[in-house]
């Protein structure tokens, strides 16, 4: 940069929706707890849970201390409504593909391996470019969570190739998770008000695009895996435009809070 | 502000009695998560960075650093600084022999250069050179193998000695 640099604050609704991400997939990760595939997986998801809620944590902090007014991190995260919320449809969805009307399934470790490998890939090219954001805030914050995504990414991607390049029941089942998932990961290209906002902290969503290619294809090419194409219906949730499935989510994530309005814990 | 302050320095013998909570063998400061203390004219500031950002442990930390500062009778602020961030770099040399000594294999330096390179973990040990792995913090075997990438804590894997057979925690590189 040739400017002086000034402090920049990121616009408030972009920390939001990169809190907004790593709360709702912390959350749904979570449920893995006590009910994972084998004991170490159990143990490796409430980690992944731990790091994304101590990361959503850090961002809504910032938020809180900068709106003041007696704005804390428990309000940010416990009482706001659906449409407030700026998460990516992908992180709410349930571990299981499409289902009709209200059937439920059992859940679906394969499922929730395809997700955390699309959204740590893309995660890792963000807070590398957040590195360098305007606001030094943010930028402390990517600092610390670069280290745990890359940490992330290759817990899902060993995974993706164990199960990939596995037994022909893990290898359908990761395919069909994959093609079920694919059409969501296209809304992190796609244009939004509050990405648009955040330009000025320097992220170059076409060469994250690029690289997070790069790293998908060479993950499935090494676990034998098929890359759907692009198309479909893109979602909008980090407009605010949710799936079904985030309001099941956050009622039982803000029900104890909502429950008991001041408590203090 | 400086370090020859006996306040300052008071704090400093009063805090190397603190030690991680999940892993009672190593002090606080031992580990880099205390980082610096000032004497303000209003009160002692104490900057620790914390580890992992979901470690359960930096609440816990935090209480105790207060806590046992308090006894000097004078106010207390505790600072925490994300950057740079926490490095196991920045553990010593007397805590990696505590934590071999307790049986928590020491992390390896970081590579410096490799920072932005997304290293993602062999499939076997045989894949990888055997000096690249953790010596077993028992028999001193560098014939071990990873079991998980998680362990009982954030900041742990856990890991098997194909020696002696015994598993153990290995503290990440991180």
């Amino acid at each position: 940069m040739d400017t002086p640099v000034t402090p920049v604050q990121a616009p408030q609704d972009y920390l939001l929706h990169l809190a907004d991400n790593a709360l709702v997939l912390g959350q749904r990760n979570a449920e893995w707890c006590g009910h994972g595939p084998i004991l170490e997986e159990d143990i490796a998801m409430a980690n992944i849970s731990l790091d994304l809620i101590g990361q959503a944590r850090l961002l809504y902090q910032l938020v809180a201390e900068r709106r003041g007014d007696g704005c804390t991190e428990d309000a940010l995260a416990y009482f706001r409504d659906v449409p407030q919320f700026k998460n990516y449809t992908l992180l709410e969805l349930p571990h299981h593909g499409p289902l009709v009307g209200y059937a439920v399934s059992e859940r679906d470790y394969a499922t929730t391996l395809v997700r955390n490998f699309f959204y740590s890939a893309l995660m890792v090219e963000v807070w590398s470019g957040l590195l360098d954001a305007a606001d030094s805030a943010l930028a402390a914050i990517a600092e610390r969570s670069l280290k745990e995504t890359r940490y992330h990414l290759r817990h899902s991607h060993d995974w993706l190739i164990r199960l990939g390049d596995g037994t022909e029941e893990s290898h359908r089942r990761v395919q069909a998770a994959i093609d079920h998932l694919w059409a969501y990961t296209l809304e992190f290209w796609s244009a939004s008000p509050v990405e648009t906002a955040a330009a000025d902290q320097g992220l170059d969503m076409t060469a994250i695009h690029a690289a997070w290619q790069r790293t998908v294809a060479a993950g499935l090419a090494q676990a034998t895996l098929h890359q759907p194409a692009d198309d479909g219906y893109v979602p909008q949730g980090k407009t605010g435009v949710h799936s079904e499935h985030l309001g099941y989510l956050l009622a039982e994530m803000q029900s104890l809070a909502r429950a008991h309005p001041h408590g203090q814990w | 502000m400086n370090t020859l302050d006996p306040l300052v320095q008071q704090a400093w013998q009063v805090l190397d009695t603190l030690t991680d909570p999940e892993i009672p063998v190593v002090t606080l400061r031992d580990m880099g998560i205390v980082r610096e203390v000032f004497h303000h004219e209003d009160a002692l500031e104490v900057i620790i960075t914390p580890t992992y950002s979901g470690c359960p442990a930096m609440e816990q930390i935090e209480d105790d650093v207060r806590s046992t500062l308090q006894t000097l009778g004078v106010p207390v602020r505790v600072t925490t600084r994300l950057s740079p961030a926490w490095t196991t770099d920045w553990m010593n040399e007397a805590a990696r022999e505590k934590l071999r000594a307790y049986g928590i294999a020491p992390p390896e330096r970081c590579a410096s250069g490799a920072v932005n390179v997304v290293q993602f973990a062999p499939r076997s040990a045989a894949k990888r050179g055997a000096s690249d792995q953790p010596a077993c913090p028992r028999c001193d075997s560098k014939h071990t193998t990873e079991v998980s990438h998680f362990g009982s804590t954030a900041c742990k894997a856990l890991y098997k000695c194909l020696n002696c057979l015994e598993p153990f925690d290995y503290f990440k590189p991180y």
